[in-house]
Order: structure tokens, then C-alpha cells, then sequence
């Protein structure tokens, strides 16, 4: 594993069912991301992306290989520590918000630091009033999610993704359910926080001009990196 | 329980308030009916106890029966002594009794008593009636003899008696007439009638005759003793337990109004039981609504809870934030229904008044704090199940929907 490294896979694989059935979406896999690297993830529906970044970001298991992240063997890490892992160095944008539509703004972006702590704090709401005027939304911080426009709302899941301060940001099509316009300020807002902040992203997309606002190309085709 | 499980699990009830509102309100109706079943329960047995057992002793103490003696002889000859039915059964030595009695705790009313039988005359007219000699102030320590009167007085000079209405009827008796009564030892004696009372109890309206405990004596030939002692003790079904006290502490013979009672009792436990299954099925709806609920608002729900988990939140919270939704239905709703029913229940007579074809219910037995308490803690058990099924909700599955 590079020295820079933050995220380590080799010989990665996972399938689906058993015996005869068992699909094989990812077919080994090797791959490494860097302190500050903005990369995007590029392939064809099927082409396993969103099973990766699932794999990626502890939310589901590989059934072989290699797969670490600052040190820590996520492969054989219990399922609490993983959470754990999860909630303290990932950051996830997905394609739909997702959004909880009960809470504000403001407290859908706290809302990953709460739920590890168990409680909202002054701290914790400081940052978030930080980053909703990273991503130009202070005057909507008391707004719900059913009050703001699809960009908007995708800007305060980018900002909620950041709470943390995360080492990685996976994000899922983040502009795939958005307009043109909306899409690139998104990107411009990404773009931003990794430049000043080096938070590492990993962008999985269809969209080549998503893709071009990245340092790195990985494509992903029938369950194999052929370009990285 | 962490703060933010509480602060989001409100949160979530407050921004959905016609759904919580039904919720609760079904909580609620299922309380009342709790609460209802309880009361009317409750106050149905206290009913049939107080009317069964208001105007009769609770406990009576009589003389022991004595079991004829069988004498040791010598060879193959047995010589039994038999009981001299010659004699009157009674206590002698009665007096050193009553305040080992009265000092009892639960006893409220002590009644020393002559007893007997005797016929009333008045002119071809019979009728048989039993004769209760009562101590002066004890007229109404058993029944509520006073209160009863219809006609008359109830006051018990030496001449005086009191009669049933019924008797009265039969006989055509008034208030002031003398009549003639012949007991069972063969004395006669003439008496005015100073009152008519009606106890409600045929046989009482129509037998019993009250006097003085002086003219009892005198009319039964008990010149010292006493026929028996009748108690009233509070609350009357603690009577077998004071009733073995004070057979031991006397050496009296001691029954309890239970006894001569079995089938009240095995009808007042059959009707509890019966209230006790309705209070459980109102429970079992509670639960199964409430469970209902909660797995289909976690189904609607899915991707919140995907995206919670996804982004850190452990079970544990994910779980916290269900079973107090559903913790909060309950107690909430639980409280609305308990005090429904309190506001419901409020204009009803007390059992006491309850008139023919009024339904006798008892606030009092509501038992408003165990079907609070009840519903609250099914509530609680109704949230766990579906609680459980939304943290394993896996997040990839939940937010690829």
C-alpha cells in the first residue's frame, strides 16, 4: 500500500447467492486512493460501481480480498466497529438526498454527529452553520427538505457528508437526479471543499463532464478496473 | 436512551399529527374500555356483596358443638353420653368475650343476641316468626333496623317489638296493636308493635321480630346466657380469616357469612374472570395496533433509516427511536383514554345509590394507574418486534429503493 494512501483493496471480490446461481459483480478488484485525491468511478449500469462503493464504505462486505483503510482491516472488523469506522472517516452523497424530512436543514446536516454521539451539541451545530454557508445556504438552515429546491437539498447532503470531517466522501451519482445548473454547482461545491479542505472523493458517475472535473478516471467494466 | 433517540422520536410524532392523534386515540378508546370493565366489574361485586351481605352478620359465634362423649367401659359394653336436647344451646359466660372482640382489628359492631322461635297470634290469625332480643344501642349493629323503619318508631321498651312489613301484611297488623306472642318454651307474653320496618330480605320482612334484650330473656327462659354473638367486620370478606381469630380467642364456634355464601362467591369470580379476559383483549388490541403501526410506518420509513444507519447511527439508536415512539403513544394516548373515562364516569351515581336498572359502577376500582401502567408497558412491548426489524434494515437495500 502507497505511503499516501488512505483506502487499500486487492483481490476484491463479491457475489451474489450461492452455488450455481452466485453472480459475481466484482471480480477482483485492486485499488488505492490517496490523502486528497478527487477520483471519479465511471462504467456502464452493472458495472459494479455502486456494489464498490457500498463495499467501500462499510456499508456491505466483500467475500474476498483485501480491504483496509488507515490501518484498519475492515474485512475482519466486527459490524459495530465498522459502523463506528463509518460514522468517524466516511462521508456518503447519494443520488436521491435522502434527507430525513422531519428535520431542519441545519439538523439533517448534525445529524451524523448526533446519532454517533447520542446528542446535539453547540459544537456540533457551529460546524454545520459552517458548512451550510460553505454551500451557500445559511438562509435555509431552518428549512425542511420539502422547502428547498433538488440542488439545495443535494448541497445540505454534501454538507451533512462533511460533518464529520471526513477522510473520504463516496458519492453516489450526487448530481445524477439534478439539472444542468444545479449539477454544476454541486461539482464546484465539491470541488471546493477538497481543494481547501483535502477531504479525498470518490465520485461514481455516468457523466463525463462530472468525470472531467476529477483528477482521476477509475472505470469499472463487468466487475473489473480496466482503467485506473 | 439517548437524548437525540428522544428529541427524533418526537420529532417525528409532532410532524405527523393526524396519524399520532389516531394512533393515540385508539390507545385511548382501548383504555377507557379497560378502565370501564374495571369500574363496572368492581363496582358490580360491591354491589352484589353489600346487598348480600349489609344486612346479615358477617361473622356469628355460637356455642361449640360438643360431640357426644364416648365413655371407656370395661369388657364389650359402650355407654355414649348424648347432647341433652332438653336444654337451650347458649353461652353461658358471655360477657368476657366481648371486649376480646370488640378489640379485634377489622370488627366494627358487636351484637349479643337472644334468639328463638315463637308464634305470633292475633286473634285466629298465626304466623311463626323468630325472635331477635337485642341489647339497648344495638338495634341496628347488624341491620340497619332504624333506617328500615317504614312506620312507627324503633325504639324497644319492655313491651315493644318491631315487625317486618310483610308480617304485618300477612296480618294485618298496625303500629300500636297488641298481639300475643307464644315462644318455643312455652311462655306467652303480650307486646305492642312499636314499628314496622322493610330490610328489602323476604324472609327478614316476614320473620323477624326485635325486642328487648330483658323481655327476650324473660319470653326464652335465659335467665344469664345468651343464644349467640353476630359481628360485622370491615371489609366483610376478611370475615373467615377475623372468624378463625376469634374462634381461637373465644373458643366459640365461629362462621363466616362465606361459608353459607360459596355460590356468590364462585359467581363473583366468574364475573371477574370475565372482566379480566375483556381487559385483556383490550390490551392485545392496544398491542397489536400499536405494532402494526410502527412496522408500517417503519416500512414507509425505510430509507430514513437506511440513511441513518448509513451514515453512523448504531441499532441500538435506531431501536431507541422506535420503542419510544411507540412508548409515547401508549402513555400519552393511556393518559387521554384514563381521564376520558374519569370525565365519563364522573356524573354516575356511587354504587351506593345505584337505583334498579342503573349500572352499578365504582370509580374507585377504575384502576386508572394499572391500565396506565399496563398500556404503557405494552406499548413499549408492541414497539420492540418492529423496533428490532428496522435496525436490521440493511442501508444499501433501503436507500437503492
Amino acid at each position: 500500500m502507497n505511503d499516501a494512501a488512505i483506502l487499500a483493496v486487492s483481490s476484491m471480490t463479491k457475489g451474489f447467492g450461492e452455488g450455481e446461481a452466485k453472480a459475481m459483480v466484482l471480480k477482483g478488484i485492486d485499488l488505492e486512493i490517496g490523502v486528497g485525491e478527487m477520483a471519479a468511478l465511471l462504467g456502464p449500469s452493472g458495472s459494479g460501481k455502486s456494489t464498490l462503493l457500498s463495499i467501500l464504505g462499510t456499508l456491505m462486505r466483500a467475500s474476498s480480498g483485501e480491504h483496509t483503510m488507515l490501518g484498519t482491516d475492515l474485512m475482519t472488523a466486527s459490524e459495530a466497529q465498522r459502523t463506528a469506522f463509518r460514522s468517524q472517516y466516511l462521508g456518503f452523497v447519494f443520488q436521491f438526498h435522502h434527507l430525513l424530512p422531519d428535520l431542519s436543514a441545519l439538523e439533517n446536516v448534525m445529524m451524523p454527529a448526533a446519532a454517533a454521539a447520542g446528542r446535539e451539541t453547540q459544537a456540533m451545530r457551529a460546524r454545520a452553520l459552517e458548512l451550510l454557508d460553505a454551500v451557500g445556504l445559511t438562509d435555509r438552515c431552518n428549512y425542511r427538505p420539502s422547502a428547498m429546491s433538488g440542488g439545495q437539498r443535494q448541497r445540505v447532503a454534501v454538507a451533512r457528508a462533511l460533518i464529520n470531517n471526513p477522510v473520504l466522501v463516496l458519492a453516489d451519482e450526487p448530481t445524477g437526479n439534478l439539472d444542468r445548473q444545479s449539477a454544476d454547482q454541486v461539482m464546484d461545491l465539491i470541488s471546493s471543499i477538497n481543494r481547501t479542505t483535502g477531504t479525498s472523493f470518490l465520485i461514481s458517475t455516468h457523466d463525463e463532464h462530472v468525470a472531467d472535473q476529477c483528477a482521476r478516471r477509475i472505470e469499472l467494466l463487468d466487475g473489473r478496473i480496466v482503467c485506473s | 436512551m439517548s437524548p437525540y433517540a428522544v428529541k427524533l422520536a418526537v420529532r417525528h410524532l409532532l410532524a405527523h399529527p393526524g396519524q399520532t392523534a389516531l394512533l393515540m386515540a385508539g390507545v385511548a378508546l382501548g383504555v377507557a374500555v379497560f378502565i370501564f370493565m374495571s369500574a363496572l366489574i368492581g363496582g358490580l361485586a360491591t354491589l352484589l356483596t353489600q346487598r348480600t351481605v349489609g344486612s346479615i352478620p358477617h361473622i356469628v359465634l355460637e356455642m361449640a358443638d360438643r360431640d357426644p362423649a364416648v365413655l371407656a367401659m370395661p369388657g364389650t359394653a359402650q355407654v355414649v353420653l348424648q347432647k341433652d336436647l332438653s336444654r337451650r344451646e347458649q353461652i353461658s359466660i358471655w360477657q368476657p368475650a366481648i371486649p376480646i372482640i370488640e378489640k379485634t382489628s377489622s370488627v366494627t359492631a358487636v351484637s349479643p343476641q337472644i334468639r328463638g322461635s315463637a308464634f305470633v297470634e292475633r286473634g285466629q290469625a298465626v304466623a311463626p316468626v323468630g325472635v331477635i332480643g337485642v341489647m339497648p344501642g344495638k338495634l341496628s349493629a347488624i341491620a340497619d333496623i332504624e333506617g328500615a323503619i317504614i312506620d312507627g318508631t324503633s325504639s324497644l321498651p319492655a313491651d315493644g317489638i318491631l315487625i317486618g312489613s310483610r308480617l304485618a301484611r300477612d296480618l294485618g297488623l298496625r303500629v300500636g296493636q297488641v298481639v300475643r306472642l307464644s315462644s318455643d318454651r312455652g311462655r306467652a307474653r303480650r307486646f305492642r308493635i312499636g314499628g314496622i320496618f322493610t330490610l328489602g330480605i323476604a324472609s327478614a320482612d316476614r320473620q323477624a321480630v326485635y325486642m328487648n334484650f330483658t323481655a327476650a330473656r324473660a319470653l326464652f327462659d335465659l335467665p344469664s346466657g345468651i343464644s349467640r354473638i353476630e359481628i360485622k367486620v370491615r371489609p366483610a370478606t376478611a370475615a373467615p380469616g377475623i372468624a378463625d381469630r376469634l374462634r381461637n380467642a373465644t373458643g366459640l364456634k365461629a362462621t363466616a357469612w362465606t361459608e353459607d355464601n360459596s355460590q356468590l362467591f364462585e359467581g363473583l369470580d366468574a364475573q371477574a374472570r370475565t372482566g379480566t379476559i375483556i381487559k385483556a383483549f383490550s390490551l392485545i388490541t392496544i398491542i397489536v395496533g400499536i405494532a402494526s403501526a410502527m412496522l408500517l410506518s417503519i416500512v414507509r420509513r425505510q430509507a430514513e433509516i437506511g440513511i441513518m444507519r448509513a451514515m453512523g447511527a448504531s441499532k441500538r439508536l435506531v431501536i431507541s427511536i422506535f420503542v419510544l415512539e411507540g412508548t409515547l403513544i401508549g402513555f400519552v394516548g393511556a393518559i387521554v383514554g384514563a381521564a376520558a373515562a374519569w370525565a365519563a364516569l364522573l356524573p354516575l351515581p356511587p354504587v351506593t345509590e345505584v337505583r334498579s336498572g342503573g349500572l352499578p359502577i365504582d370509580r374507585a376500582q377504575g384502576d386508572f394507574l394499572l391500565a396506565i401502567t399496563l398500556t404503557t408497558l405494552a406499548a413499549m412491548l408492541a414497539s420492540i418486534l418492529p423496533a428490532r426489524n428496522a435496525a436490521r434494515i440493511d442501508p444499501v437495500e433501503a436507500i437503492g429503493q
